[in-house]
């Protein structure tokens, strides 16, 4: 084409950005990779590898190695042993660390941005001016934090030897995500980058080397599914965290079940994309542009479901329409396409089906002639409309290009549909009222809200989901959390096993006389018979009769469950009601201290008895202090944006009460849990569970809305079965043995409902920096970061 | 592009030099090495005070290059409206093919929509047949809300373009800006059918920044408003820049302003 004709037809030229020199790095290492273990290459122990390839025209980069689980029991070895030195550097010294890295992946951030490019097929555009720079972030902020750490967390420590496995999407990202918090907060790592797409973790490797970072600090061990089980399954890691699906996240928590390995998640989404009739259409449009063809819809928190209100959902569709038309598909190193290659065929396979599944179930399905380039994964940007909540595009994670969009009628259906999701990773907000946005955010079940803006992340701002979407929080002091533990946890003796009730013994005993005492479970604010129609004896210290307490089952969780959730109002009142409540409680627990510890004094002691009913009072106080203080934060990210980071409640927490406490245990993990604005179903102490009529006599006098404490006596190993399956509970927390914990966990992956645990080990109750405050707080609430813009 | 000068030191020799480089903006020898002279590349028009019409109309006459009269109490707009009126009536009838006019600001702040619109309707009339281009003065206007009002009122009572800036204010052209006014032009034609044209002036000097403009204008309103009918940039310092740009691409090596000619 002349230059005349260039300057009449006004097409975009290519302009490619020239792969050159992640080329000859790649040829430099011989186009072929082993792990990265001890600060060394390693060739892979079974001499296994597998090739990584461009998306976009098939063509071979390199061959990695396939990790066995002797090269996992390599890396973690390595890990291991650098531990201690690693640790017992200063938070200065490790910060230097960080800021190093920082530094280096600034110098060579043309080269990772092109092997990205490369290596997923997502545009250059996007590697260079949205991944890199976000990773470079990522590692001075947690310099900063490396720095700051002891100063921050005084009872924290580090977890230990940390396992990462990331996902194809974001590679180098993801990578900075993961370990930038772990280095920071003093974990070693072994990381597994994705099958896909393992080379920037490779060139990151390297970059560990250059700038002298302690060997073992960072492994990199690449490879297939089996590679990270082999690291999820490994017997001396201590953490695993992990982004990627929803089904694999629930495998791993199944997995690490019967462990004491920390997790945290960071699974799927199907993000609701709101746009209200007042909102600045166009930009929404825009806004639409990087939500769901950004990385061609391959994020986890693309907003895929679009809801528009109905009185402008014909002229947004138009809108969309049209800016659809101009999306530019191409080769992903031209600097000016917005669209690049699908990751894998795979992926594509999966797209199409999906889609194909969406028009079969009646879906309209409209796509531009957007040009693709031959050969290579390549899917046009897509838009289905008829779709509906019962539509299997709106409920499944599709991860590709496609945007299927319906209508709302009122704010409030809105809400209604946007929360009609297992998932809750983010949504975006579009209207011009800061108040409707703010309303709406603030209803919205997912851990990032975006208003009038989307797809915008920062190192300070935490990012992870609610519900299914999974739990931890990556970014921000939240995501550090996830990486430390109080200091005394780590060597807290193991509870011994505890014994079955006393039901068990067969010695006859006769109750004790005078007036029956009936202690029912307490449902929904009524005292309420067993569904069993059973009780249970309940034996004192010497295995005297004490009573009989209501024998729960299964379906009394179920009825609690529901009232529970009714009570869902007290996390709308105010924090300073809580509060109300809660010295009110204390005030009646004082008035009635004596007869409390009295009775209680049978099950475990006057002397215990009466410090349980002291600690008590005080602990009512710690968490009436706490219901209105526990606040969030407002971070400043580097753009024209605050984003505030909201602590929000859970929903309805289960809890199992330990055993050894029962009113101070009862009241330390049900405090946390109802002061953060959470409904709850408690399953009391099994030693002596007939401290649930005093309790439910206090919440009663202490004008405790019904429903927001629900109490279900009977065997705690039957009972939390059904509590940690029930997929309308969204935490459970148990302190209990071993085999308890186990079991919670197991059965939690359902959900994948958050689980607090004592891993099996001694609290000790009377203390209060083992008992008390942030910890159990920042179990009993979840962050929510909703950004908002300056403006207009 | 309108090659412009509006300065107090302007004389009608200094327009004449302007006029000669808008009817030969580049040298023919790079037109040559590009290989465009079908094309026949002229400015659109040259931009001048009503005194110096004349003066411009003369020395471009024979070319294609239009006359462009700033006119309406011009930067500040707040002479009496009669005293604009007559302006504008005077610039036609020296032979201005088109009218730069300056809206009251005042009226925005006020949202005193009828007032201004009758006002630009009255500038209308005022031009007849003759173009008229509506400067906002988005710099003072400064938020976005004002400028989109501002835009579409404009363009009901009449506008043929709407331009940002007379290049007197604080802030010039700004992308942001130039966002609000393409897509109220757009919304504007979807309701009317009406293409009204765009011009971003004044602060726009390097040819990256065109560019940037150009890919706006390509995303925002098509490649059907890329002509100099319906898209302007108004400015005096860019053309010396694209001319070094231009020169690059045919040498490959860089170029310095003083090997082209000004105006």
């Amino acid at each position: 084409m002349s230059i005349a004709e260039k300057f009449v037809a006004l097409d975009y030229g290519p302009a490619l950005e020239d792969p050159k020199e992640a080329f000859v790095w790649l040829d430099r290492h011989n186009r072929s990779f082993g792990h990265f273990i001890n600060g060394a290459w390693q060739p892979p122990s079974e001499e296994k590898y597998f090739d990584t390839s461009d998306p976009s025209n098939g063509e071979k980069l390199a061959r990695v190695a396939q990790g066995s689980t002797s090269d996992i029991d390599a890396a973690v070895k390595a890990a291991r042993a650098a531990l201690p030195k690693w640790q017992a550097l200063s938070p200065h010294a490790r910060a230097l660390y960080l800021y190093a890295l920082a530094r280096q992946i600034q110098k060579h951030s043309r080269r990772l941005a092109v092997l990205e490019t490369l290596d997923n097929g997502k545009p250059i555009r996007e590697c260079r001016d949205i991944d890199i720079p976000l990773v470079a972030r990522h590692f001075y902020y947690h310099a900063g934090w490396a720095h700051l750490l002891h100063q921050e967390f005084p009872d924290y420590t580090a977890c230990g030897v940390v396992g990462q496995i990331i996902p194809w999407n974001f590679p180098l990202l993801m990578l900075s995500w993961k370990i930038a918090p772990a280095l920071a907060t003093g974990n070693t790592v072994v990381l597994k980058p994705a099958e896909f797409t393992p080379l920037t973790a490779l060139a990151f490797a390297e970059i560990c080397d250059e700038i002298g970072l302690p060997p073992g600090v960072v492994n990199i061990v690449t490879g297939d599914g089996s590679t990270g089980e082999a690291l999820v399954k490994h017997p001396d890691v201590d953490k695993i965290a992990f982004t990627g699906s929803t089904e694999v996240g629930r495998a791993i928590r199944t997995a690490t079940a019967h462990s004491h390995k920390r997790l945290s998640l960071e699974l799927g989404g199907k993000s609701p994309f709101i746009v209200f009739e007042d909102s600045d259409l166009d930009s929404a449009v825009e806004g639409l542009v990087d939500g769901i063809w950004l990385n061609q819809g391959q994020v986890c928190c693309a907003g895929s479901r679009l809801l528009m209100q109905e009185s402008i959902a014909e002229t947004l569709l138009a809108k969309i329409r049209n800016r659809m038309s101009t999306l530019r598909a191409g080769p992903p190193l031209d600097k000016s396409i917005d669209l690049g290659a699908i990751v894998s065929g795979v992926q594509l396979d999966r797209i199409r089906r999906l889609v194909n599944q969406g028009i079969e179930e009646g879906s309209t399905c409209w796509q531009p002639d957007t040009e693709l380039p031959s050969g290579g994964f390549y899917f046009p940007p897509t838009l289905l409309t008829d779709v509906h909540p019962t539509s299997i595009v709106m409920q499944q994670e599709i991860f590709g290009p496609v945007l299927a969009a319906m209508t709302f009628r009122t704010p409030a259906e809105a809400v209604e549909l946007a929360n009609n999701t297992v998932y809750g990773l983010a949504a975006s907000v579009w209207s011009e009222s800061v108040n409707v946005a703010l309303q709406i955010a603030s209803q919205l079940k997912a851990g990032v809200v975006w208003v009038n803006c989307t797809n915008m992340f920062d190192a300070s701002c935490g990012f992870g989901g609610y519900r299914e979407s999974g739990f931890g929080r990556e970014g921000g002091k939240e995501g550090l959390l996830e990486y430390l533990e109080p200091w005394w946890f780590k060597s807290a003796p193991a509870l011994s096993a505890q014994s079955q009730p006393a039901s068990v013994t067969n010695e006859k005993a006769s109750l004790p006389s005078g007036i029956d005492r009936t202690v029912k479970l307490y449902i929904g604010g009524k005292q309420l018979r067993p569904d069993s129609g059973y009780s249970m004896e309940v034996r004192g210290l010497n295995g005297e009769m004490l009573g009989e307490a209501a024998l729960g089952n299964r379906k009394d969780i179920r009825n609690a469950v529901e009232a529970a959730r009714k009570a869902a109002g007290w996390a709308r009142g105010s924090a300073h009601n809580r509060a109300q409540i809660l010295y009110y409680l204390a005030e009646n627990l004082s008035q009635r201290g004596q007869e409390i510890a009295t009775r209680l004094a049978a099950a475990v002691g006057e002397e215990q008895a009466s410090a349980e009913v002291k600690f008590s009072i005080e602990r009512i106080f710690s968490y009436a202090a706490w219901a209105d203080k526990f606040d969030g934060a407002v971070h400043s990210p580097p753009f024209r944006n605050i984003a505030i980071a909201m602590n929000e409640p859970l929903g309805t927490v289960g809890v199992i009460c330990p055993s050894e406490k029962p009113l101070l245990g009862f009241l330390s993990l049900v405090l946390p849990v109802i002061a953060a604005g959470n409904t709850t179903v408690v399953v009391p102490s099994q030693a002596y569970p007939l401290i649930a009529g005093d309790l439910y006599q206090l919440f009663d006098t202490s004008d405790l809305p019904d429903g927001v404490v629900n109490i279900v006596t009977g065997h705690s190993a039957e009972l939390l079965k059904t509590l940690a399956e029930h997929e309308g509970v969204d935490s459970i927390w148990c302190f209990g043995d071993e085999s308890n914990v186990s079991v919670v966990k197991a059965f939690s992956a359902g959900n994948l409902k958050q689980v607090f645990t004592n891993e099996g080990r001694v609290i000790e109750w009377f203390d209060i920096k083992q008992s008390e405050g942030r910890w159990y707080l920042e179990h009993a609430t979840q962050v929510k970061n909703i950004w908002v813009p300056y403006g207009e | 592009m309108d090659l412009t000068t509006l300065s107090g030191d302007d004389t009608e020799e200094r327009v004449r030099r302007l006029c000669a480089k808008a009817v030969r903006p580049i040298q023919h020898e790079l037109i040559e090495r590009l290989a465009v002279e079908p094309l026949k590349v002229q400015v659109a028009a040259v931009c001048v005070y009503h005194r110096f019409v004349e003066t411009a109309r003369r020395a471009l006459d024979g070319s294609d290059v239009r006359v462009a009269a700033v006119s309406t109490g011009f930067p500040a707009g707040l002479s009496a409206l009669s005293t604009r009126v007559a302006e504008i009536r005077s610039s036609v009838a020296a032979g201005a093919h088109e009218i730069d006019v300056v809206i009251t600001r005042a009226l925005v702040f006020g949202a005193r929509w009828q007032e201004l619109y009758d006002e630009i309707a009255e500038f209308k009339n005022a031009c007849g047949s003759v173009h008229m281009k509506v400067i906002l003065g988005t710099g003072d206007l400064l938020t976005l809300r004002n400028v989109a009002r501002a835009s579409f009122v404009a363009m009901m009572a009449g506008a043929d373009f709407i331009k940002t800036s007379t290049g007197k204010e604080p802030n010039n052209a700004t992308l942001p800006v130039g966002f609000v006014m393409t897509r109220a032009i757009r919304e504007y034609g979807e309701e009317t059918g009406m293409a009204v044209g765009f011009k971003p002036a004044g602060g726009i000097r390097s040819a990256k920044e065109s560019i940037e403009w150009l890919a706006l204008m390509k995303e925002e309103l098509g490649v059907s408003w890329m002509n100099s009918s319906l898209f302007r940039f108004g400015a005096s310092g860019l053309l010396n820049d694209i001319e070094r740009q231009l020169e690059h691409h045919v040498t490959g090596r860089y170029s310095a302003d003083y090997r082209h000619p000004i105006a």
